[in-house]
């Protein structure tokens, strides 16, 4: 069953998870690095050894796969195992061990998924990832992260049910369960279920609204890992499974321009970011609907430069958070002075997001857009440099200018606080921007991991026609942006702006008045003709039982109900009607069965 | 700190700054129409071989995405702060 000493990396996290409380407090800090650097070195260890399948588990009449290892699996574990220790760091100072579990937890699902070599696998891990997520939401503790979870959960529930019940007929109607490239070009009813359940977690619109909803919403450090985890395994799932879709051709143009259109007009730093995932994994996505050697390696090569830069901007936005309590621009501004370091990071983050040259952004963006050329998707491409556009003009210039410049709008409380991170979460952002930079300088690194290796080595991004392109297209846009700044057309104001969520937020209200208005009078009106016409027969008859009653039954209850009062007075202290609690509990209980049940059968 | 001195020196001499950030965007263009500096073999449209199409699409494009987004914003979907609070 175990062979060739191919070790999971999740299994690593999770572990490391489960001993983690046991850790005294003065070797905890050394424990939590050392865990993710032991699942980072199993991924590299991995680059020896020859590539292949790994730890085949009988279950039931199947036999699951927990690691196929090829070069498509390799280039995504390697940056999820890295970016998990970079968010570890960030969030070391962290006293709370459940909040690092549930951020191993989450990792762990998604390396999970990207070894996993059947659907049943990938099942279990891609449900892993949605449980273990929410609780980044839920640890930061505020009415609103509650619901947001709420919210964030139910989604990703329905998205798993789709993607349960297309492996369930796809299974069915093929008799094998490995996860291998669907069919594109005919698609079927099993295909379309997985591939909303992909698209859901992959945040295509309109399956996109959870996303900007929760990771705002989420703890400092939690939206970090939120940030890198979910989208980008999704992007994993569709490089496999649905490579060459046209269908995501135009999608991924759809998403990349939606994205930057909301973060335009956004107010909140984090809900900015959110929306520029979306439009980020746009180019994933169209690169995935591409599907040509240089549009999949350019989906992979986007993804894992994502991973970094989003990373670092998600932790210059939590940096502000943390230090000040406060992420909406129309109370932020003139911050430089108080917190230069955290600015210059992520300023770093936003010049790699907009590609710009020797930054990461630009060796991995300029392939998808070059496929789209390439093969006449002259629209496409087309879309995709205008996205580029907003990009800049939002990760580059709004949120650095209007955070640690222009006016300061800040409250006397959030300027008192204000001052640059603790030395850990600057080193965190010091990686995370060394590597942005050094994959935008030196390419071999990242073509290398890509998992067409000819294409990748046949592809030049510094030919002087893309440099002059790039630097036209971003300095006009900080051009205009600067004119508009001074012309003060684009200043911050706070406001909120409705997205898809709308529906099922309003949706959840319109159920509540129907229970609470229509639902009470009908109930009412029933109750006042069960009184009038029922009664007076039901008094008679009440009588006649109640001396059976009386004689015979009461006994026999009076002895159940006191056993059963027993039995929930015990109950009472094992459980506090937290809701999350028990979720967890149950969860905990499911997986606990379902381990015993791979191993023992 | 030499990072906050870096800044402040250049706010302190902001109008150079932008000037040579101007002189920076114009030479960039007078570039762009050299073709022994910058070789058009790549370029994918006849529209591309025109000097300084991709300055044109960056200004236009950057005007374009702020109008859409705004009027968007502003007649559909933006709303006050405590618009779920209710």
């Amino acid at each position: 069953m175990i062979g060739n000493h191919w070790f999971h990396p999740a299994l690593v996290l999770l572990l490391g998870g489960a001993v983690l409380p046991l850790v005294p407090a003065r070797l905890k800090k050394a424990f939590l690095m050392a865990v993710p650097v032991l699942a980072f070195a199993s991924v590299l260890v991995m680059f020896g050894m020859p590539r292949g399948e790994y730890w085949h588990v009988p279950f039931l009449k199947w036999t699951l796969l927990f690691g196929r290892v090829d070069s498509l699996s390799l280039v995504f574990a390697v940056i999820m195992s890295g970016m998990c220790g970079i968010g570890t760091l960030y969030g070391l100072h962290v006293d709370e061990d459940a909040q690092h579990i549930a951020a191993w937890t989450y990792v762990a699902g998604s390396l999970g998924a990207i070894f996993a070599g059947d659907l049943l696998t990938l099942f279990l891990f891609w449900e892993m990832m949605a449980f273990a997520s929410v609780f980044l939401i839920w640890f930061r503790r505020q009415p609103e992260s509650t619901a947001a979870g709420f919210r964030y959960l139910l989604v990703h529930v329905a998205g798993g049910l789709s993607l349960l019940a297309g492996i369930v007929l796809h299974v069915h109607a093929t008799r094998s369960t490995a996860f291998a490239a669907f069919d594109v070009h005919n698609p079927g009813a099993a295909d379309y279920l997985i591939l909303v359940g992909f698209l859901l977690n992959a945040a295509v619109p309109p399956l996109h609204a959870w996303l900007p909803d929760a990771y705002p919403a989420g703890t400092f450090n939690g939206s970090v890992f939120l940030s890198s985890f979910t989208t980008k395994t999704a992007v994993y799932a569709l490089c496999r499974g649905f490579a060459g879709m046209e269908l995501l051709v135009w999608l991924g143009v759809i998403m990349s321009l939606y994205g930057v259109v909301y973060a335009i007009i956004e107010n909140d730093i984090r809900r900015l970011f959110s929306y520029h995932i979306i439009s980020q994994v746009g180019y994933m996505v169209a690169g995935v609907g591409i599907g040509t050697a240089m549009a999949i390696n350019g989906a992979c090569a986007h993804a894992f430069a994502h991973i970094l830069y989003k990373g670092l901007l998600f932790m210059g936005g939590g940096s502000v958070l943390f230090m000040t309590g406060e992420t909406r621009m129309s109370k932020l501004g003139g911050l430089y002075k108080k917190m230069p370091w955290a600015f210059f990071l992520t300023l770093i983050g936003g010049l790699s997001i907009s590609a710009f040259p020797f930054f990461s952004g630009f060796v991995s963006k300029s392939m998808i857009i070059q496929a789209g050329f390439e093969n006449h998707l002259l629209w496409a491409a087309f879309l995709l440099n205008l996205a580029s556009i907003g990009t800049f003009y939002c990760n580059g210039l709004k949120v650095p200018y209007f955070v640690w410049f222009g006016q300061n709008k800040c409250e006397p409380a959030t300027l008192e606080r204000a001052k640059d991170p603790p030395w850990n979460m600057l080193a965190a952002m010091g990686i995370a921007a060394f590597f942005c930079i050094f994959l935008g300088c030196y390419t071999p690194a990242l073509y290398n991991l890509l998992p067409y290796h000819e294409a990748a080595m046949e592809y030049h991004p510094y030919t002087s026609y893309h440099v002059s392109e790039s630097l036209q297209l971003l300095l006009f846009t900080g051009l205009v942006f600067f004119v508009l700044v001074k012309l003060k057309k684009i200043e911050p104001h706070a406001g909120r702006n409705l997205d898809i969520d709308w529906f099922y937020r309003m949706g959840g209200r319109a159920v509540l008045w129907l229970a609470r208005k229509p639902i009470q009078s009908i109930d009412t009106g029933v109750g006042e003709v069960y009184r009038i016409g029922g009664l007076v027969p039901l008094m008679k008859s009440a009588l006649l039982v109640n001396r059976f009653d009386n004689g015979i039954i009461d006994g026999a209850v009076d002895g159940l109900a006191s056993t059963v009062r027993g039995v929930g007075a015990r109950l009472r202290f094992a459980q506090r009607g937290a809701l999350q609690e028990n979720l967890t509990f149950v969860f905990a209980i499911a997986a606990a069965l379902l381990l015993g049940f791979i191993i023992f059968s | 700190m030499n990072l906050l001195r870096l800044i402040d020196f250049l706010r302190d001499h902001l109008r150079t700054v932008v000037r040579i950030s101007i002189a920076a965007l114009v030479f960039l263009v007078l570039l762009d129409a050299v073709p022994a500096i910058v070789d058009k073999e790549h370029a994918h449209t006849a529209a591309e071989h025109i000097p300084a199409f991709w300055s044109a699409f960056g200004l236009l494009g950057c005007l374009l995405l702020v109008i859409i987004s705004k009027t968007f914003g502003h007649l559909f979907v933006s709303t006050r702060e405590d618009y779920y609070d209710r």
